[in-house]
């Protein structure tokens, strides 16, 4: 199994808060890790090191490495552009850009230099096509995003992510803003997506977790507790910390 | 600790599961009492009895359904539900071994006994109690209990073995008593196979505890 990252001892301290505690894990290729734990507990935190976006964040300290491919991203001169086009993030609520449809997804392609509009349209109609909403959407492409339902919205959002082929896409409770029948939809994309890209998703969901991931992590206080795969964690946790989050006991 | 509403569910489906295995484990004390003394009626009780135990067993398989629909358990509370739905199941086979022995019970009726029966009323006990405490090492989370109620198979076995010594040799000597002969070895392999069953019950409570099968 390819290992994508590899984090090791990572720290992370937003001024005097330490919200990463030691942490150590693996994400590998082409497998879908799921990172659970209460709210507070540095799952967002941790997801948001792996392209790098706590950079923006004011006061935040980080110590120890983060690998992506081998290569330390936290390193000297290392291209944050470029690990950002391979490391795409999806977020809680749709956040399509207030355009139509089309636009939505030639934007990342366009700002990464593509201008040949036949080019431009392929990628829209491939990562329409990804996200199983071409069909849908082909004869409505000029019409505005924000007129998609919620699931649309999240699929296009995914969409949009696609367009600049990365080959990691990090998802902060990507489905918490969807009716079960949308969430099923992305569900479903998941488990498709995966073949092609590796995948981090946040969830406070733990049938989420259990359906859709092959590892799942779980986060307590900035630390991980443990990191099994799903099917051991979510049926004999070694630690009982885990056993008693993932069995409603607390958080 | 949360006061969860899977607890209350998980709770009425444990008394549900004790009042089960009481049931259960009169029967095998009556089914032998019935053989012992005899006891038509009481057999023909037992016969019709069984289906007392089916609709437990339906009742625990419906509860744990709707507990599995409705509040997903994970981890512990999941393998405690499986182990649960395997129990109710053990102990529902258990009921019909119990019916079995009575029907011979009535197939006996009318005959004089070819010799004085001892060994299998203690093979009873020791199956009827191994039954009962393979349970309450469950609800009490006693993986000690489990492990040593586990371990008594090795008697009840030994007793099987003994018993079917000796009524081979007495059909092997007297051809005439081999009717009754093959009849005693029926009911002591029922009350093997029940012994049998109370050891599925205690790995069962391993698992549900340890979420693995080691017995020793």
């Amino acid at each position: 199994m390819e290992t994508k990252f590899e984090i090791e001892k990572l720290n992370l301290y937003y001024g005097s808060f330490q919200a990463l505690d030691n942490v150590d894990m693996n994400i590998y290729r082409n497998k879908i890790t799921a990172l659970i734990g209460p709210s507070g507990c540095g799952k967002s935190t941790f997801l948001r090191t792996l392209n790098r976006m706590n950079d923006l964040i004011q006061g935040v300290r980080i110590e120890g490495t983060v690998k992506f491919d081998g290569k330390d991203m936290y390193g000297l001169n290392y291209d944050v552009i470029a690990l950002r086009k391979k490391v795409g993030m999806v977020f809680q609520k749709p956040n399509p850009f207030p355009k139509t449809i089309y636009e939505n997804i030639v934007y990342g392609p366009r700002i990464h230099g593509e201008k040949n509009k036949s080019k431009l349209d392929r990628i829209v109609e491939k990562a329409l096509y990804e996200v199983a909403m071409w069909e849908e959407v082909k004869d409505r492409l000029q019409k505005p995003a924000l007129g998609l339902s919620g699931g649309q919205q999240q699929r296009l959002c995914i969409a949009r992510c696609l367009a600049v082929e990365p080959e990691v896409i990090l998802m902060d409770e990507p489905t918490s803003a969807l009716d079960p029948v949308a969430t099923a939809k992305i569900e479903e994309l998941l488990k498709e997506l995966a073949v092609k890209y590796s995948i981090v998703i946040v969830t406070h969901n733990m049938q989420q977790a259990g359906r859709v991931s092959d590892y799942t992590s779980f986060f307590l206080n900035g630390k991980v507790i443990e990191t099994d795969k799903t099917e051991v964690i979510f049926s004999n946790p070694a630690d009982k910390k885990t056993e008693d989050y993932i069995t409603g006991r607390f958080g | 600790m949360t006061a969860r509403p899977i607890d209350h569910d998980i709770r009425e489906i444990t008394d549900d599961l004790l009042k089960m295995t009481k049931l259960v484990e009169e029967t095998i004390r009556d089914s032998i009492k019935s053989l012992k003394e005899k006891n038509s009626d009481l057999a023909r009780a037992i016969i019709a009895n069984d289906e007392n135990i089916d609709d437990q067993e339906d009742t625990i398989r419906d509860k744990c359904l709707k507990l599995l629909a409705t509040q997903q358990p994970l981890a512990g509370d999941l393998r405690h539900m499986i182990s649960i739905m395997q129990m109710i199941r053990d102990l529902e086979r258990i009921g019909d071994h119990c019916e079995d022995i009575a029907k011979y019970t009535l197939r006996f009726e009318k005959m004089e006994f070819i010799k004085e029966i001892i060994d299998i009323p203690i093979m009873a006990d020791m199956s009827a109690k191994m039954v009962k405490n393979a349970i309450d090492a469950f609800v009490n989370s006693d993986l000690r209990l489990a492990r040593k109620v586990w371990k008594t198979d090795e008697e009840v076995d030994e007793m099987f073995r003994n018993i079917y010594d000796e009524l081979m040799s007495i059909i092997d000597k007297e051809p005439d008593k081999s009717n009754q002969s093959v009849m005693f070895l029926f009911i002591a392999s029922h009350l093997e196979r029940i012994a049998d069953y109370a050891t599925n019950i205690c790995e069962e409570t391993v698992f549900a505890m340890e979420g693995n099968y080691e017995m020793e």
